[in-house]
């Protein structure tokens, strides 16, 4: 099942890579500097996330390094056994829905450490992207507009968070067990 | 929120390290960290910005909102509220259809334009309305078909098919999605949802 699906995918970029610009060129788009202006956006965001993710490792890398994360997964170990989820895994859990950056910092770091095609690896990514920031979400659309009584909105975010996490990990066993 | 987790964690790491007689321990993590930090951002450039460049054609070219207004007529049935002529469902599609396309960066502003328009119809200015927490929830789950970000990370890591888990984190994304707008639908109809 993972290799079809695969193969599917691994046509995707291929074909977006040739059909978009060809039919931007289509609609008479000047396709090359419009390529280009992306790309210095993309610049730009780079720039804006190297502090926080910097800030984040560095906070990260000090919680880790001190074995503070062992001992606190040392804890929370048999409370995952139980559920039959990898404990490795729970620290991304936690931090996703508090920070997007923080949390793909630690993505990487489990992608670095288990590597990018172990279970750990595969099934962080998975998290990484079936959920977005939560909190940040909430801040800014809701303080973008000045409502200030948001009513129910962080509990249903949460708990579509927690929701999407568990599915993610049921699809990783299904397909990669 | 997250000044203070951030804080949580630099205090227990300080208190760990001492705890275990070897203060060392955080010099050494801080700058590990530091310089990790980079090696990351390095990798991740070149496809962060490959895929900005396509999706500016994307944009360019008009298919985004050809797929706008594709999506629309499912727009407004998770809307009941807002009615068809508001120009917060061209931007919800917008939104919707950015965050499709893992555009982040774009589907913000388009968002952050839909909850505006919202909010000008709100009879109660300052109070999250029905549709204000619908779409906040179309952002938080954000399902997502290319996550660009993570595509290029996997693919660093040096991945055999670093697209391979799009299929499940989409799936999982709506899962979740769906879940949300269960509970917050069930809330406005039983509960109190107010606040």
């Amino acid at each position: 099942m993972a290799e079809v699906l695969g193969r599917a995918v691994a046509w995707l970029i291929p074909l977006l890579l040739v059909l978009l610009p060809l039919y931007a060129l289509y609609k008479r788009v000047d396709v090359y500097a419009a390529f280009c202006g992306g790309a210095a956006e993309g610049l730009a965001l780079l720039l804006k996330i190297l502090p926080n993710l910097l800030a984040m490792l560095v906070a990260i890398e000090v919680f880790k390094a001190s074995g503070a994360l062992d001992m606190l997964l040392g804890w929370l170990t048999p409370i995952a056994q139980a559920l039959g989820i990898p404990a490795d895994i729970l620290p991304l859990a936690f931090l996703r829905s508090l920070s997007g950056s923080g949390a793909l910092a630690m993505t990487a770091q489990l992608v670095d450490e288990f590597g990018a095609d172990s279970f750990i690896g595969r099934l962080a990514a998975t998290m990484q992207g079936s959920t977005d920031t939560t909190l940040y979400v909430l801040a800014v659309y809701f303080g973008a507009v000045g409502v200030t009584r948001s009513r129910h909105a962080l509990a249903v975010g949460l708990l579509a968070d927690a929701a999407a996490f568990i599915a993610a990990f049921w699809l990783c066993r299904l397909v990669w067990g | 929120m997250l000044g203070a987790v951030w804080v949580l964690l630099l205090v227990l790491g300080f208190l760990a390290a001492a705890y275990q007689g070897d203060i060392g321990l955080v010099t050494q993590g801080a700058l590990a960290g530091a310089a990790k930090s980079l090696d990351l951002i390095w990798g991740l450039a070149g496809g962060i910005m490959l895929w900005l460049g396509l999706l500016a054609l994307l944009r360019e070219s008009g298919l985004m909102a050809k797929l706008a207004r594709l999506l629309a007529p499912f727009m407004r049935r998770l809307f009941p509220d807002i009615n068809a002529e508001n120009a917060a469902l061209g931007d919800i599609v917008l939104n919707f259809c950015a965050n499709l396309l893992g555009l982040g960066n774009a589907a913000t502003p388009f968002g952050i334009r839909a909850m505006q328009e919202l909010e000008r119809d709100n009879p109660e200015p300052g109070r999250a309305t029905d549709s204000m927490i619908t779409l906040l929830l179309l952002n938080t789950t954000a399902p997502t078909l290319l996550p660009t970000t993570i595509i290029a990370l996997r693919a660093a890591g040096g991945s055999a098919n670093p697209a391979e888990i799009v299929p499940l984190a989409f799936a999982a994304s709506l899962f979740g999605l769906a879940v949300g707008l269960l509970a917050h639908w069930a809330i406005v109809r039983w509960g109190q949802g107010n606040g």
